[in-house]
């Protein structure tokens, strides 16, 4: 168990591909796989491998991510010892300038016990035994510790942080612009003391040069002992509207969705007691992932459905993505869709989106004809 | 000093031997019910969603999975600095200590638990009954009544009357007379074992009770009967709209049925005064490429491959391709094989049943012990 860890969860995340989907609410809250958001997969990995201190830097908008973590209670992040952090930063954009967040609270890291951090961002779902990597990261007696994947250069990919390792070690790290078959892709794990860290940010801070900590490590690597660690289980990155929806189909593989839901822990998330799902005479689902609550009287194909959805008779939702509270009329089709939180599609609609570039409906429509 | 208006005790220490295995390692209130919940979720959310915060839960028979399942009760909102849930099994004292002997002596033996909140009114609840009610508006009913004890009654069908303990009122509503399980039922006012009383009062007649040697010290057959021989003011609050006491296997397999009628009273899709559970943080229900799900309820963590009709589904269940479920109730953690065939049952949790076995015929209701691991076809119990 990482007794001696403290969990950084940074969360000035590059939205500029995804826009439709944080308008209201950042990256990490966004909602995923029907019952949980993005933040639960980084946070449960942390909470699962014995981590009990939790920092969360939040950026504006921040509404529906401090409803959704709330005291921590689903983690067992509300204690009296350590627990959860939030740290709200509402003046200033972030992105790139984490240093800035973590200047205004120094005092969070010289408080702690703890020795070690474990820094991460949100967007990239896995379910990663963190244990095994601090190991690995304290055996080594690097400075910092990355975590990787080996992947094939897909779009889910495009524009994250691509490592350049030469026998373990990180020699440069730079962005996948999609060249190359097969890229290191940086998992935006970092663990390191917390004596680096706190160095780090002073340097960030008196250069100049760097302002976020990230950034510091990859233009230090020839001057520090940085170490890559390869993953091998699976990785999604929600980077863009098309990486998202790419993820939520392959958890409807099984393997995918044993492997994120439960292989080094269970994932949690709020709790919103909702009934049993109900099924009616003449509904027909096949290949889906369906949450709690909802009322099913149409077809389901292929598709994830979130909490308290109600799909009507006739309706037909086919590689779909159903977001919780919505109303699915009667008749409709929906083909390649994205629905938001709270919408309403009226009857006999029809909305046929790409299998790749799927139509995105926006939080709180109300679609008619 | 602080006071509570009101607080509810909760009988829980039934056995509910008719329940069979169901009830084997696990006391009645804690039996899982509808998929998700267990029978004391009811009860418990009808507390909250009525602002009682105060609830004592009476415990008894086989606790373990009871207590742990009401924990600090913050399932229910229940985790408080002053009331909350508290579990209050028997105790030893100066005197030495007893087994709750009946229904009433469980709350005279726990006075002391009820005089720290000091409350003006005691709510006495069932543990093991499924039904959604506001307890204020009883409340209000007691207190515009000026009554020392108000009984909630449901109306039933005249013919299954003497199946139940009866109230006889007058036009008001006021009880005249109390009959436990009539042969000739004067009215059809069933006793729903939900009691408003004014804690002074009751406390008086609890220690009367307690005088009297011959007493089984219970509600119905003792204290109800004592007041009104000496003349304390009952009266009935008739309730309307779903409620079952789940006694028997084919009464429990008939109300978790009921949550499939397309016309079922009790509401669990309303949105607001939600029946609370305990989530298990399972990841979502996933139904497979060939299965067939009609007029049935799942959960989380389930997994589907074959079908499903009619049927209650609860946690972590895994049905194979090709197998059928049909008229059943399948509870947490039970795996139905390929080609397996489970009709008209109820499945205890973990149970598995084989490849291509098959439980049950459609006729009486086949109970599958927990954790049992069936080979064999099973007709009849």
């Amino acid at each position: 168990m990482l007794r001696d860890y403290m969990g950084v969860i940074l969360l000035n995340e590059d939205e500029s591909n995804i826009r439709s989907l944080t308008l209201n609410r950042p990256l990490a809250s966004i909602p995923i796989f029907g019952r949980y958001r993005v933040i639960d997969f980084v946070l449960s990995n942390m909470v699962n491998s014995g981590i009990t201190n939790v920092g969360i830097f939040v950026e504006r908008n921040s509404r529906s991510l401090v409803d959704h973590i709330g005291t921590g209670k689903p983690w067992d992040l509300n204690r009296k010892i350590d627990g959860l952090f939030i740290f709200n930063h509402t003046l200033k954009r972030l992105v790139e300038e984490d240093v800035n967040a973590f200047k205004y609270n120094m005092e969070y890291f010289f408080r702690s016990k703890k020795e070690k951090v474990v820094l991460s961002r949100s967007r990239m779902i896995c379910n990663i035994n963190l244990e095994e990597i601090a190991k690995e990261h304290e055996r080594s007696g690097a400075d910092v510790t990355i975590v990787y994947k080996k992947v094939n250069n897909d779009e889910m990919f495009l524009n994250c942080e691509v490592l350049n390792i030469d026998n373990g070690k990180v020699v440069g790290v730079g962005k996948n612009l999609g060249m190359g078959d097969t890229i290191n892709v940086s998992m935006e794990i970092f663990f390191m003391s917390k004596e680096f860290l706190i160095q780090a940010i002073y340097k960030c801070m008196q250069d100049g040069i760097c302002s976020s900590v990230m950034e510091y490590v990859s233009k230090h690597v020839r001057n520090h002992d940085v170490r890559a660690y390869e993953f091998k289980g699976y990785l999604g990155c929600i980077n863009s509207v098309s990486s998202y929806y790419k993820v939520s189909m392959d958890f409807l593989n099984g393997d995918v969705m044993q492997e994120l839901c439960s292989k080094n822990g269970n994932i949690y998330t709020k709790s919103y007691d909702s009934p049993p799902t109900k099924y009616l005479n003449g509904c027909s689902i096949t290949n889906s992932i369906m949450a709690s609550g909802s009322i099913v009287k149409g077809l389901v194909s292929n598709s994830i459905i979130g909490r308290r959805v109600i799909i009507e008779e006739g309706a037909e939702v086919i590689d779909s993505i159903v977001f919780s509270r919505c109303i699915i009329g009667k008749n409709v089709k929906l083909k390649n869709v994205i629905i938001d939180k709270n919408v309403i599609i009226e009857d006999d609609k029809v909305l046929i989106g790409d299998n790749k570039y799927p139509i995105v409906i926006e939080k709180g429509s109300r679609i008619h004809l | 000093m602080r006071k509570k208006e009101i607080i509810a005790m909760v009988l829980a220490g039934g056995q509910g031997t008719r329940l069979k295995s169901l009830t084997k390692n696990n006391a009645k209130p804690a039996v899982p019910f509808g998929g998700k919940y267990r029978i004391i979720d009811f009860v418990l959310s009808n507390c909250a969603n009525s602002s009682i915060d105060t609830v004592g839960v009476l415990t008894q028979y086989q606790p373990l999975i009871l207590n742990a399942h009401i924990g600090i009760g913050m399932t229910w909102d229940l985790d408080r600095k002053f009331g909350g849930v508290r579990i209050l099994p028997p105790y030893q004292h100066e005197a030495g200590g007893n087994w709750y002997k009946g229904t009433a002596d469980a709350i005279y033996q726990n006075m002391n638990y009820i005089d720290y909140y000091n409350p003006e009114y005691v709510l006495v609840l069932s543990g093991d009954h499924i039904y959604k009610m506001d307890y204020n508006l009883m409340l209000d009913y007691h207190k515009e009544k000026n009554a020392d004890c108000t009984i909630a009654v449901i109306e039933v069908p005249i013919e299954e009357a003497s199946r139940f303990g009866i109230m006889n009122t007058h036009e008001d509503g006021r009880i005249y007379e109390f009959e436990e399980k009539p042969k000739k039922p004067k009215s059809n006012l069933a006793s729903m074992g939900i009691y408003v009383f004014n804690w002074n009062r009751l406390k008086h007649f609890l220690k009367e009770d307690q005088k009297d040697p011959t007493s089984s010290n219970d509600f119905g057959k003792n204290v109800i009967p004592r007041m009104l021989k000496e003349g304390a003011k009952l009266y009935a609050y008739r309730f309307e709209g779903y409620w079952k006491d789940v006694g028997t296997v084919e009464s429990y397999w008939e109300a978790n049925m009921d949550l499939l009628k397309e016309d079922c009273q009790l509401d669990l899709y309303e949105g607001v005064n939600k029946i609370y559970a305990v989530d298990y943080s399972l990841p979502p229900q996933y139904i497979g490429p060939e299965a067939v799900v009609e007029n049935s309820m799942i959960v989380d963590g389930c997994t589907i491959y074959g079908e499903v009709k009619n049927s209650i589904i609860s946690r972590g269940v895994y049905i194979g391709k090709n197998a059928v479920v049909r008229d059943s109730v399948i509870l947490q953690d039970v795996r139905i094989e390929d080609g397996a065939t489970v009709i008209k049952s109820v499945v205890g949790n973990g149970a598995r049943i084989r490849e291509g076995v098959t439980v049950g015929n459609g006729k009486e209701i086949v109970l599958v012990p927990e954790k049992r691991d069936v080979k064999e076809n099973i007709f009849e119990e």
